[in-house]
């Protein structure tokens, strides 16, 4: 069960994570009327973040098995 | 030119083939070759989630809000980190209690309350209901729309329709069907519906895919990309504010809150617990699904905001509701499979939805409300009814029929004046009502019932009073002042400003309120309240679902008396005959007892048989059928806090675990050593073995290359060959004995014996050895001699094995042995003892364990195969009579063993 231990231990950290990028003050910083890459930087974040967070789950739930060696962290 | 008979074709025709993907999934699922087992085809159907409301409703939200639609999938993202967490705990318990629905959770959970079960499903039932509406009013927006192409005109009013006239309400009802013929084929213990899912999943790809479609075409066919939208927006002040959220702290606060509320709704929609929890094969697939699901929710995400942004450019003047962006811009240009496509898509989105939704109400519906209702009023009469599970059929179908009828009506009184996304939000807001109960259910044990039913209807209350009222005043049944002013023109009351809070907006306004009391009322009273024995167990097995799940089976909690024929009329009255019997049987597999004999249920069938009938019709219900026919001793409060007490549990579980650790050290250690001795005793047999038949192998090879050899060494080893085999005989004769004593397989003949002719018999066999080796044997036996009881042979064995133990220590020519026998009261002792070399005394011991061997460095190991001792002990134990030696190294060693005397035969 110590895997699994760990697994949970990552997850709720990628999802404190994320409930952290996705609240004020940080997307405040990002809530702006600037264009990256010709794409409105509010959204470009937000959806990068939010794409790195699925990635992350998925390595997360993935890893485990591997044991302790692969660490993931965003 | 899209003819309308082309649009019900394809229409009509969509939904002809989810029957026939139903059909298929089901007749597979019959066949035991499930089509849907898998993490894919679950995460696609956990997609269920992407209604209308997304298809369309998301375009018509960013046209206003701009990022204001992303929260809504933002939320579930964050819910899939922790679903290895909360959702794997919420599908384990579902399990193995056999829950099929959110209200039956709930009830389960708080002592198998029907009140909060029927609680719960009021609630879901009514706030579900605008959800249902949005996805009714989707399709027939849609219909409407794209019956005109290629003219895009807003003029329609569907309250001006006839409802006969309506295509949403033939819709509507087909619907129904499907849910009916896939949702309620016949009643399963567990509740699974595998067509029904595997056309679920089949929704999702179809709306993905047309979404996806309509974007590309918006972005690279009507616009040159993404960079290109955004400049051009970017120009335009209207369009500019889009990009950004309002810069206020309510603002940021609104935003957080919709992340929180949807985290809370994609757990706890009615459509969502039945496909994430109920509808779920295998745990596992929950691993890939919680990344999977979100990255779906992403890809059908990425272009809301350019088509609402090419939307409002491209009809900038006209009067185009933004809800119907997805579909009207395709059409505007003229594109008309693409808009065909796309109404088809949305309605895969609609469909999807309402399906679930219905299926999922209507269990509730039944199993919480209806069945607790009758069983209450006509408890003997059902139990005796034979054919309970058609009364549960046909009430779930009327559920599914009543569903869709109100939430058609509600579609054409209310609906109307809402954008799609508000109506769904509402809904939202009364499902995340569960969330205290259910999650403070499964982490915390003292949550109460009454705790869990206050906290409920206050949030329900705040519920209905901020969101419910406001939205009647709006259709007009309501006067306007009540939001203006407040209830009799109290300020303080006003809904979208209760107690004065302002700076949100209503969704937010409200599930602040509602949240605030529903949790505060649950914590509270629970705290001030006492559980009862069933809460107090119920609340264990949820949160320690991991420690119990598995001896959930144990009947600690059930002490009743009933009787396995009551037990199975009951079964087949509600499962059908055939479901019973499968059930039943599945149950005797695991024990070793004939069912067709035994009378009384023992403990453990009664809470299988209640677990059956609970996936059927719901825990509390079940619970009150198998009261009807058990005589149940409730356990005291005391006894149960003995049984749970957490501490106490965990302390005898502690010194149990240590206590068998040490058990299994030390059967481990002997293992070990039983592992060394047989490694011994092997090599010592081969040893043993090999020696003479290399002495018979040589000697034979020289008889064979010298013919010429002379008579007398030609005799002289022939002799020594024989002598050998006959060693080899004896050898291998004394492993099978042992190995025939040692299995009792040996067969004992037991009669009156003289031990005098043992004596002498075995001194005959030994002859020749002590005369090999020039020994003297004295013997003294009185006489008359008492006889003793036993096998003759053996006893012979015993005295042969330890002559010629005596003989093998003893040296040549000065050797001495003497054989004495003594009577004492109740039995006879014989004494052999030698002047040989002696045992040292920590192998003394040892001597008479299997395999076991003197060893002495000097003179290696000593001839025999180390059994004959052992042999020895295991006949004289046989006889009820005991073994020893005594001796001293360099002083020769007296073997001595006793065996009881016949004591009526002592006349003799």
């Amino acid at each position: 069960m110590t895997g699994d231990k760990e697994k949970v231990q990552r997850l709720v950290a990628l999802f404190l994570a994320g409930g952290v990028f996705f609240s004020y003050p940080i997307i405040s910083l990002f809530n702006l009327q600037v264009f990256v890459f010709g794409i409105p930087l509010l959204y470009l974040f937000i959806f990068v973040i939010w794409l790195v967070l699925i990635l992350l789950i998925g390595l997360a739930t993935r890893s485990g098995s591997r044991g302790a060696g692969k660490r993931s962290l965003g | 030119m899209l003819v309308t008979g082309i649009i019900l074709l394809f229409a009509f025709g969509y939904v002809g083939l989810l029957f026939a993907i139903a059909f298929y999934g089901d007749k597979r699922a019959d066949m035991g070759k499930s089509i849907i087992s898998n993490p894919y085809i679950y995460a696609l159907s956990l997609a269920v989630y992407c209604t209308a409301w997304t298809f369309y409703g998301s375009v018509g939200r960013a046209a206003k809000t701009g990022a204001g639609f992303l929260p809504i999938y933002i939320g579930p993202t964050l819910t899939a980190a922790l679903g290895w967490l909360v959702l794997r705990k919420i599908i384990r318990i579902s399990k193995v209690n056999r829950i099929t629905s959110i209200a039956d959770f709930i009830a389960s959970r708080y002592g198998k309350s029907m009140t909060l079960g029927g609680v719960v499903t009021v609630i879901a039932v009514l706030g579900i209901i605008p959800y249902i509406s949005l996805q009714l009013k989707a399709i027939s927006t849609s219909y409407l729309l794209i019956k005109q192409y290629p003219r895009v005109t807003m003029d329609v009013n569907f309250g001006q329709i006839p409802f006969l006239k309506d295509t949403a309400f033939y819709i509507a009802l087909l619907l129904a069907l499907f849910a009916i013929l896939f949702g309620t084929r016949h009643l399963e213990a567990t509740e699974k519906h595998e067509g029904l899912v595997a056309a679920i999943a089949f929704e999702s790809g179809v709306k993905l895919v047309a979404f996806l479609v309509l974007g590309l075409f918006v972005t690279y066919g009507i616009y040159h990309g993404l960079g290109d939208i955004f400049q051009k927006a970017g120009r335009l002040e209207t369009l500019k504010k889009l990009f950004v959220l309002e810069n206020r702290i309510g603002a940021y606060a609104d935003w957080s809150m919709y992340i929180f509320l949807s985290m809370l709704a994609v757990m706890f929609l009615p459509r969502q617990f039945q496909i994430t929890v109920v509808e779920n094969i295998n745990e596992e697939h929950l691993k890939k699904a919680i990344w999977l699901f979100p990255l779906y929710l992403l890809a059908i995400n990425i272009f809301v905001l350019p088509v609402a942004i090419g939307g409002l450019m491209h009809f900038e003047g006209v009067a185009v509701d933004a809800d119907t962006f997805v579909l009207t811009l395709p059409m505007a240009e003229h594109r008309q499979w693409l808009a065909l496509f796309i109404f088809i898509g949305g309605m895969s989105a609609a469909t999807g939805m309402v399906i679930v939704e219905s299926v999922a109400l209507s269990t509730m519906i039944c199993n919480d409300l209806v069945m607790p209702i009758l069983l209450r009023k006509f408890t003997r009469q059902l139990a005796q009814r034979s054919d309970i599970s058609n009364i549960l059929i046909v009430v779930r179908r009327f559920s599914i029929v009543l569903v869709l009828l109100i939430s058609y009506t509600h579609f054409h009184l209310i609906g109307e004046f809402y954008p799609l996304v508000s109506l769904g939000l509402i809904s939202f807001a009364a499902v995340a009502q569960f969330a205290p109960a259910i999650l403070g259910g499964i982490f915390w044990k003292r949550g109460t019932r009454l705790g869990a039913l206050t906290g409920l209807i206050a949030g329900f209350t705040v519920w209905i009073y901020t969101l419910v009222l406001p939205s009647l005043v709006q259709a007009g049944i309501l006067s306007p002042f009540f939001v203006s002013e407040g209830p009799f023109g109290i300020a303080l009351l006003k809904p979208f400003q209760l107690f004065g809070l302002q700076g949100f907006d209503h969704i937010s306004h409200a599930i602040f309120w509602s949240l605030l009391f529903n949790t505060g009322c649950y914590i509270g009273v629970s705290l001030f309240d006492r559980p009862t024995a069933l809460e107090h167990s119920q609340a264990a097995l949820f949160v320690d679902i991991f420690r119990y799940a598995g001896e959930i089976d144990r009947p600690a909690f059930w002490r009743g008396k009933a009787t396995v024929p009551d037990l199975r009329s009951l079964l087949e009255a509600v499962l059908g005959k055939e479901r019973a019997d499968e059930a039943i049987a599945a149950y005797a597999k695991g024990q070793d007892q004939d069912w067709e004999r035994t009378v009384e249920a023992e403990a453990g069938f009664v809470g299988y048989a209640e677990k059956l009938l609970a996936g059927a019709i719901g825990s509390s219900s079940a619970r009150v059928m198998v009261s009807s026919v058990v005589k149940e001793e409730p356990l005291g409060i005391d006894e149960v806090m003995d049984i749970l007490d957490e501490t106490r549990q965990v302390i005898t579980y502690s010194r149990e675990l240590e206590r068998a650790t040490r058990e299994l050290k030390r059967a481990n250690e002997r293992l070990k050593e039983l592992d060394r001795l047989k490694d011994d005793f092997i090599s010592t047999v081969t040893h043993e073995l090999r020696t003479p038949i290399t002495s018979i192998r040589s000697l034979a090879e020289i008889l064979y290359d010298n013919p010429e050899l002379d008579m007398l060494k030609r005799k002289h080893f022939t002799g020594i060959i024989i002598h050998e085999s006959k060693r080899l005989t004896r050898l291998i004769s004394q492993v099978l004995d042992f190995q025939k004593i040692e299995s009792g397989k040996l067969e004992w003949k037991i009669t009156s014996v003289d031990m005098a002719n043992v004596i002498d018999e075995a001194l005959i066999a030994t002859d020749q050895m002590i005369k090999d080796k020039h020994l003297t044997v004295n013997v003294q036996v009185p006489d008359p001699l008492p006889l003793v009881e036993g096998d003759p042979d053996r006893l012979v064995q015993v005295m042969v094995n330890l002559i010629s133990n005596a003989v093998k220590f003893c040296e040549k020519d000065t050797g001495i042995i003497d054989i004495t026998l003594f009577v004492e009261k109740d039995h006879i002792q014989v004494d052999v003892a030698d002047n040989g070399i002696g045992i040292s005394p920590e192998h003394q011991e040892l001597i008479f364990e299997t395999f076991q061997q003197v060893r002495d460095t000097s003179r290696g190991r000593p001839p025999g195969s180390g059994l004959g001792l052992a042999i020895a002990k295991r006949i004289i134990d046989f006889h009820h009579g005991r073994i020893w030696v005594k001796s001293a190294l360099g002083k020769g060693a007296t073997f001595s063993f006793t065996l009881p005397i016949r004591k009526e035969k002592w006349a003799l």
